[in-house]
């Protein structure tokens, strides 16, 4: 990881326990903590400080968090995760719609936040003239983009077409959930966004070629109600 | 020497009328002989008595006739402003009984009593105003003269020769809780007459010298005397009872009235009324109606239902009989009521047609036995409504002219046997043809068809023939013969049909009341039940017929509106409101707002009013027949009954849903405090341990300590969870979102959700692969299998496997998960879906008992089923659910 310099994380969180404790914990972990308990306040600190990634809850006191999403959204790139209370899918979906990167429930655990964070900037923060790595791996699942070749273990896997083009989407987000929606557009064209059955097949049939048991996918993870994130570590 | 302790059902009697009487306001009647007496006067002066006494008195009504004597005694007093009604272009001054219901005083004072009330009023009569007000616990004064007691109308009409028409029942006087007699002697009322003291209107002038005759004075002077010591010896009666002391006077006595369409009838029943109240007996009044019945004029059958209400007026029990001899119906209903005194009227018919039809005083005091017959004597006096029989033609035209083709086919048949067989036989032929008359048209034909026959045997068949003349006289008793067996054939013939249409209506009835029992019997639901009872009534009175039943405030609601004449519908509901809560008939055909467009009937059942039936038959006359409002009664007794015994279902039904909430709100907080508690009590405890003594504190201790706190708020929020979906599954804020897909991947979302729990665990999961994509809301049925994962996991030894498996069973998915754990009771496998039930309640480590009651929710309202079960191949539970495959499944291009 990039060691040298500390990364800068703004947290845009009214209740003051979880920024303390966000407080006590992060900079342990070698990241730079900047805190805001307003939205307003949140995006002018965004604006001096330009963070590598955002911390945003989305209950806040003055400006819903969605419009906080969407506004930081109209001038910058860096990853926003956003915090919500649980079984709230719908605001789970509007959050990533608006430009979202990935989301927690809380109550969350350290661990779990840090997995995240990881993800999230290992997508953005890469270096000027850095390539990205034509082969995708994670587990014993290789994807090798330049050939076009899927590999678990030793075995070549033959995906079809649109098998192809669905697990490619996904490596090229690995990490992130990604909407029904947007598969569905990116995959099948935006004429096909409501025919959510159409992913759930064939993400069944990549299962049963990529994962040992597809009851309980190693690789291809389903966030009910939201969409499918592929396992990034 | 016989024990005259009051029998117990007389107490009980008694009980009963002092506690209704203790919620009744007293009524006290100042009676007086005539006109002039002072009773008005007299009562002023009691009232400003009891208001002296500080008593909260009000004049409801006094007339004073502007005599500055009374005037005067007005003073101070209260007056509650009369009601002003607009009648014929004239302004009448009448008494505001509602304004006297609002004010509520404690002693209320309304002068003469016998008045009638102006049109549009509630009540026709004043006495049914001062009813109400007793009902309603106001305490009242009134006044009275004896010429308007209804039982001593008619003699007090004999007296003077002036029939009063303003009359009030003798009950009133009866069951007034005083009353007080104020006499003048008949001398001093004339000096006052001539004083100009008594008031006197100016149209009655003319009468006043006929009435204030000194005879006619002392006369009615005599009858208030008397009246008030009847009443004193009921008193006394009633003292003596109470007292135990024995007396002479018989108990029990029964009295039965027999009364005749006669116009006489009215009059033997005030007699009876005299009678009856002499010897306090009770008494019935019974009219039979036989098949003469039915050859009644309208007007005499109209006296039967008037005399019959004027009965019912008078106190008495009223019944109709039907059957073709009047003396045996009376005596045989007699018999069983225990009637040991009939009255009846003297005959006022010639002897000749008692000599030939009998006679129904003859035969009633020959089979009368040990029942004593009073026989009243009848009075030339009613001139003004001569009873004149009209003749009424009930066939018609065309059985008349059937009549003659019979008589012709006969004649035809008999000039066919004619010289063949006897004379005789042809007598018979034609006797056949009388008879088959009779039956089929009735008496007009059949006397015709006599006539005709015996003028056709004349003329045909007997010498000489084709001429009337007749050679030998012998023919002469065969044609009276002839006559008289055709004229006794067709009454016989009329009788009967005239019995079987009694019969038959008789069944009807009873059918009719059958069929109401058992329809409302098997409902239970309120609609239907008012439904059936609607139609029934209105079937059997070819009427309409409307049901009221109260809303929670008590206010009675029209289901229909189209029973009434709009403009009139608030009245007609202010009508049926007061029926309701007076438990009293009224409307049309009763003395009750009479105006009104239906009658109302109350339907009380032992709780009170349940609601009001309003009926409004074709035929408005019908409700005017007692019989008819008896059996309407009855009916309506029948609807009360079912209404209550609905009412009651609901209620029951009401009440254990409430004790089964309060319950369950038992459970929820001391569930939730309990739940709620035992984790923060860890949470605090482990922080303030680790805050106070962090330094002392080995590294180990502090780990387990900081252990503790994130296991106890993963359960909190768990629990919390819990509720909260319960709470949006109870509120039905949870929407279902199906999607069509397939059941692995939700599975594969639950096992990863689940991942830490499963550490060590070996999860098998069995899905052919044809299984088909399934209509379910992802988000939910991932709890439903995360919430039964979790379960087994928690009640079976670590490190046992889990079988998790779907197939299809007709037209649904069924999922199962099957564990290796202990097994469940077979006395639990349904109670552990309900909400809070823990299979060991006390043990802290398990759940809120809300994880598989959420499940149940899920599943049903995605139209499915959840059952819980043992493994049929050794020890394990197995959890199962179903998800219907509704609708037609998505198809991949």
């Amino acid at each position: 990881m990039t060691n040298s310099m500390s990364l800068t994380i703004l947290v845009i969180e009214d209740e003051a326990p979880i920024r303390r404790f966000l407080r006590a914990s992060l900079p342990s972990h070698g990241y730079r903590l900047e805190e805001a308990d307003t939205g307003e306040n949140g995006l002018r600190q965004a604006a001096m400080h330009k963070p590598d990634l955002v911390i945003l809850d989305l209950g806040l006191p003055d400006i819903d968090g969605l419009e906080v999403t969407k506004r930081l959204r109209e001038w910058m790139s860096t990853p926003i995760i956003v915090l919500s209370a649980r079984g709230r899918e719908d605001d789970k979906i509007a959050a990533l719609d608006a430009g979202a990167d990935d989301y927690l429930t809380k109550p969350f655990g350290m661990g779990e936040l840090l997995a995240r964070l990881r993800v999230a900037l290992r997508r953005t923060i890469r270096l000027p003239g850095e390539t990205a790595d034509p082969v995708f791996r994670v587990g014993d699942l290789r994807v090798d983009l330049l050939r076009r070749q899927v590999w678990v273990g030793d075995a070549e896997v033959h995906l079809t077409p649109i098998e192809y083009k669905l697990l490619t989407t996904l490596v090229q987000h690995a990490g992130k959930v990604l909407l029904h929606r947007h598969l569905l557009s990116e995959v099948w064209g935006p004429d096909y966004m409501q025919e959510n059955h159409y992913l759930r097949v064939y993400m069944g049939l990549l299962r049963h070629k990529l994962e040992i048991d597809p009851a309980r996918p190693r690789y291809l993870r389903t966030e009910p109600g939201v969409g499918y994130r592929l396992a990034a570590e | 020497m016989p024990n005259q302790r009051p029998n117990p059902d007389q107490l009980l009697e008694r009980v009963q009328a002092e506690e209704a009487k203790l919620a009744r306001g007293h009524l006290k009647i100042f009676f007086g002989s005539a006109a002039g007496v002072g009773k008005t006067y007299a009562m002023l002066e009691a009232a400003q008595q009891r208001q002296a006494e500080g008593v909260d008195t009000v004049v409801g009504y006094v007339e004073t006739h502007n005599r500055a004597e009374t005037d005067a005694l007005l003073e101070g007093l209260e007056l509650l402003p009369p009601l002003l009604v607009n009648y014929r272009s004239a302004t009448l001054r009448e008494f505001d009984l509602d304004a006297a219901l609002y004010r509520h005083p404690t002693l209320i004072l309304v002068d003469e009593l016998a008045h009638t009330n102006a049109p549009g009023l509630r009540h026709t009569k004043r006495w049914q105003d001062v009813e109400e007000l007793l009902n309603a616990g106001i305490n009242v004064y009134t006044t009275i003269n004896v010429q308007h007691l209804e039982s001593l109308n008619d003699v007090v009409a004999q007296i003077t020769n002036i029939t009063v028409r303003e009359t009030v029942p003798d009950r009133i006087l009866e069951e007034a809780d005083e009353v007080e007699l104020i006499d003048l002697p008949p001398d001093e009322l004339l000096q006052r007459l001539r004083e100009g003291k008594v008031y006197v209107s100016e149209h009655a002038k003319q009468a006043i010298d006929n009435f204030f005759r000194k005879g006619n004075l002392i006369a009615l002077r005599e009858l208030a005397l008397r009246r008030t010591a009847d009443r004193v010896d009921a008193q006394m009666q009633r003292y003596m009872q109470d007292h135990a002391i024995p007396t002479v006077w018989p108990t029990q006595e029964r009295l039965l009235v027999g009364i005749s369409p006669s116009p006489e009838a009215a009059r033997l029943v005030r007699a009876a009324r005299r009678i009856a109240a002499r010897l306090r007996a009770e008494w019935l009044v019974v009219y039979v109606e036989t098949p003469a019945h039915m050859r009644l004029t309208e007007i005499e059958r109209n006296r039967v239902i008037q005399t019959l209400r004027l009965a019912e007026k008078l106190g008495a029990e009223t019944v109709t009989l039907n059957g073709t001899d009047a003396s045996e119906e009376i005596l045989s209903y007699a018999r069983q009521r225990n009637v040991n005194k009939i009255v009846i009227g003297k005959p006022d018919r010639p002897l000749w047609r008692d000599l030939l039809f009998g006679s129904v005083l003859e035969n009633l005091v020959r089979a009368s036995s040990d029942i004593d017959v009073y026989v009243i004597s009848s009075e030339q006096e009613d001139a003004s409504l001569p009873l004149r029989p009209t003749f009424v033609r009930t066939s018609p035209w065309s059985a008349y002219l059937k009549t003659v083709l019979i008589v012709a086919t006969c004649t035809l048949v008999a000039e066919g046997i004619f010289r063949r067989l006897e004379l005789s036989n042809l007598i018979m032929l034609y006797l056949l043809g009388v008879t088959f008359v009779a039956f089929r048209y009735g008496r007009g034909p059949s006397i015709l068809a006599a006539v005709l026959s015996v003028g056709a045997f004349d003329f045909f068949f007997v010498q000489p023939y084709f001429t009337f003349a007749v050679s030998d006289m012998q023919y002469g008793l065969t044609f009276l013969s002839m006559l008289i067996v055709a004229v006794v054939i067709s009454s016989l013939a009329v009788r009967i049909r005239a019995q079987a249409h009694t019969a038959h209506q008789r069944e009807r009835r009873t059918a009719a009341l059958y069929t109401l029992t058992r329809a409302l019997a098997n409902t239970r639901d309120m609609t239907t039940l008012v439904r059936i009872a609607t139609s029934q009534i209105s079937d059997v009175f070819a009427s309409k017929t409307e049901i009221l039943l109260p809303n929670g405030q008590g206010k009675l609601e029209m289901a229909a509106e189209e029973l009434f004449a709009s403009d009139d519908h608030e009245r007609e509901l202010a009508i049926a409101q007061w029926v309701y809560e007076h438990k009293q008939m009224a409307g049309m055909n009763t003395d009750t707002l009479p105006s009104s467009g239906a009658t109302y009937v109350p339907l009380t059942a032992t709780r009170g009013s349940v609601g009001v039936l309003a009926i409004k038959p074709a035929d408005p006359r019908r409700l005017l027949d007692p019989d008819q409002v008896h059996w309407l009664e009855t009916l309506a007794n029948q609807i009360s009954v079912a209404i209550e015994r609905a009412q009651l279902a609901t209620e029951a039904q009401a009440a254990t849903v409430q004790i089964e909430t309060e319950r369950l709100r038992n459970t929820l907080l001391s569930s939730v405090s309990h739940d709620l508690r035992t984790p923060l009590a860890s949470i605090t405890g482990a922080a303030s341990a680790l805050l106070d003594n962090s330094s002392t504190l080995a590294p180990a201790t502090q780990r387990e300590l900081i252990t503790t706190i994130v296991d106890e708020s993963e359960r909190l929020n768990h629990l919390l969870t819990n509720l909260l979906d319960m709470t949006r599954l109870e509120a039905g804020t949870i929407n279902i979102h199906k999607e069509w897909q397939p059941v692995e991947e939700v599975i594969g979302a639950a096992l990863t959700h689940l991942n830490a729990q499963l550490q060590g665990r070996s999860v098998h999961t069995d899905l052919p692969a044809d299984l088909p994509l399934v209509p379910l809301d992802s988000v939910l049925i991932e709890q439903v299998l995360t919430n039964l994962i979790e379960n087994a996991v928690k009640y079976t030894p670590p490190g046992s496997s889990l079988d998790i498996s779907a197939q299809r069973t007709g037209n649904a998915v069924t999922l199962q998960i099957a564990d290796h754990g202990p097994g469940l009771p077979a006395a639990l496998q349904q109670r552990i879906f309900d909400k809070f039930y823990r299979v060991q309640p006390n043990d802290p480590q398990h759940g809120s008992g809300l994880g598989l009651t959420i499940c149940r929710g899920i599943v049903e309202a995605h139209g499915g089923r959840i059952w819980a079960a043992n493994r049929a191949d050794g020890p394990g539970a197995v959890f199962a659910f179903t998800l219907p495959l509704d609708g037609e499944p998505p198809t991949l291009l």
